[in-house]
């Protein structure tokens, strides 16, 4: 239980770099699948090799960006379709995932991370690191809060509501998306670095499918806690990204193994989306807008 | 201040959809002229505005904005020097975003966007006397969002947008046309007292040849691409809807008379 909320914080993070390219920016990037192993893989090499574990973790999310820059790069100078410029990427970042662990699978056990304090001192798995995560994620919430309400953050949400319009404001539509991908694959490669730490080993298989778990996240959140101003909406993100977990640990305690985690979080992204066109859910803002952007895809 | 010369596009090229939509066009509009653009469907109106825009890019001709070319400058450079309004009211503003989240964008118009607080109490404050102009009530609606205004709302605050920061050139493609008569009544008129305050040069496209008789100091009417009309001030207010429609028959039948003589 204890494990499912700081889980859930830790991929709280992944969440908001989802909601910032599916929800603001209005881009369906499946990069994050690449991305995620990206920055564990990278964090995961540079402490096998003695860099300090912060050095690490941060230089993991900073090959994030790099990856969401290649997607965006692919989509806006490249005229590739969004969803293809993602894949391509991701697929890409497969054999470049395994070329940087040199291995499938890197433990980090013996090493020292970001999480060893906590570790020696006993601390995961209680509430003070549950505090610490959770204090983690709020800033980066409220920075998050803080970008999208200055005068570039107002241009990037206006890229993924009218285009057309904020270019004739003089906005550069192509970097404001370029620099939202980069920004949210950071987060996400942050989320990685965080992950391949907290579980004590970096794997080339373990963004497989994250996509939806950010998504499902996404749209949980926003069934829980709708609103549409940002701060509501990202505080709703890593609500639902807890949530997730929660349902993740009650299916486990259930019976089911992890191997059929993928198929809940299908299942659940699939009733999110449907639901609503059922009618009781049909006037939360946030899922006639993931079903628009559904049905076109 | 603008002056468009010998520009010419051509959409589809050399296949059977060929369509001359600017044939040599030239125009020149000096500083705080208020130009309004008649002409039946398919003239070229909407690809001279987008030409001026950088929406299209010309096939040749050259284009300059005070003295200075900007024919490879892209659309979104050249926003520093033009507002726009369009004639979808969706399409001048951000629906998901607030009245004064709106506003703050169309403010950096042209401008480095950095970390600056997009809303701040003093630009707040600016707003709201901008919006009191409207006489809308909507400086009292600053945190709304701008989807849930009307379409004669939203075409308001799209022009508000559009000019407030008193761009070089102001270009409104048939903004009025999606409205019913009483807001586009209402639209006109804004626009006739913001383009008089701020002197702003304009150009117009309308289909209403009452409404581009009633504003402005200058009317071009454009036909198959080319301006085949154009009147200046004392003209123009002598000119009546009668005498245009007749000027559009006459030279409509000579262009008719030309191509049976050259067929
Ligand atoms: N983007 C485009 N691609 C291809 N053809 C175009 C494009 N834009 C305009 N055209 C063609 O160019 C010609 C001129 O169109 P334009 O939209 O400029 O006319 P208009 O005077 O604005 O007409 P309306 O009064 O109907 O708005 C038309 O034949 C049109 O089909
Ligand atoms: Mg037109």
């Amino acid at each position: 239980m204890n494990a499912a909320l700081e889980l859930g914080l830790l991929y709280g993070i992944m969440a908001l770099g989802v909601y910032l390219t599916f929800r603001v920016l209005n881009f369906p990037d499946l990069t994050v699948d690449g991305s995620f192993t990206t920055g564990a893989a990278v964090a995961a090499s540079l402490i096998v090799q003695g860099v300090p574990a912060p050095v690490a973790t941060l230089a993991g999310a900073a090959s994030g960006a790099v990856a969401g820059i290649v997607t965006g790069v692919l989509y806006t100078k490249g005229r590739i379709d969004g969803l293809l410029a993602g894949i391509l990427t991701m697929i890409a970042l497969w054999s470049i995932n395994l070329r940087i662990m040199g291995k499938s699978n890197l433990p980090l056990l013996r090493e020292d991370t970001v999480m060893t304090p906590l570790r020696d001192n006993g601390l995961l798995g209680g509430p003070w690191s549950i505090l610490i995560f959770a204090i983690f994620a709020l800033v980066l919430k409220f920075a998050i809060d803080w970008f999208l309400s200055t005068d570039l953050g107002l241009s990037i949400q206006a890229t993924g509501n009218n285009e057309q319009m904020i270019r004739s404001f003089g906005v550069n539509t192509h970097f404001t998306t370029i620099l939202t991908l980069a920004i949210s694959n950071a987060l996400v490669a942050l989320c990685g670095a965080l992950v391949a730490q907290y579980q004590g080993f970096a794997d080339v298989s373990m963004g497989i499918g994250l996509i939806l778990v950010g998504l499902a996240s996404v749209i949980i959140g926003q069934a829980i806690i709708a609103g549409r101003s940002v701060w509501v909406a990202t505080l709703a993100v890593l609500v639902g990204a807890i949530v997730y977990r929660l349902v993740i640990f009650l299916a486990l305690a259930a019976g089911l193994n992890p191997n059929d985690m993928k198929l809940i979080s299908a299942v659940l992204v699939v009733a999110a989306l449907l639901l609503p066109r059922w009618g009781f859910l049909k006037r939360v803002p946030s899922f006639r807008q993931l079903n628009r952007r559904a049905v076109r895809a | 201040m603008l002056t468009i010369d010998h520009v010419t596009k051509t959409f589809f090229p050399g296949t059977v959809n060929e369509r001359v939509a600017l044939n040599d066009v030239s125009l020149h509009l000096d500083e705080g002229d208020f130009v309004t653009v008649i002409g039946s469907n398919g003239a070229g109106k909407s690809t001279l505005l987008n030409i001026i825009a950088g929406k299209i890019a010309v096939d040749s001709g050259e284009l300059l904005i005070d003295e200075r070319s900007v024919k490879r400058m892209k659309d979104y450079q050249r926003a520093a020097y033009i507002g726009r309004v369009f004639q979808d009211p969706m399409a001048g503003t951000a629906p998901d975003l607030t009245i004064e989240q709106n506003l703050a964008l169309a403010l950096r118009r042209g401008q480095r966007r950095g970390f600056h607080l997009g809303v701040t109490p003093a630009r707040r404050e600016r707003f709201k006397k901008e919006l009191l102009a409207l006489e809308l009530g909507l400086e009292q609606r600053l945190k709304a969002r701008v989807g849930l205004l009307s379409g004669g709302q939203r075409q308001a605050l799209s022009l508000l947008m559009a000019s407030f920061t008193q761009p070089r050139i102001l270009l409104l493609d048939e903004h009025t046309a999606a409205l019913d008569p009483q807001r586009a009544d209402l639209v006109t008129r804004l626009t006739k007292s913001v383009v008089e305050r701020d002197k702003l040069t304009t150009l117009m496209v309308t289909h209403n040849m009452e409404q581009a008789l009633r504003v402005g100091n200058r009317l071009i009417m454009m036909h198959e691409g080319r301006i085949i009309l154009d009147l200046p001030e004392e003209e123009k207010q002598k000119m009546t809807v009668a005498g245009l429609l007749a000027e559009f028959a006459k030279i409509k039948g000579a262009a008719l008379d030309d191509r049976a003589m050259l067929g």
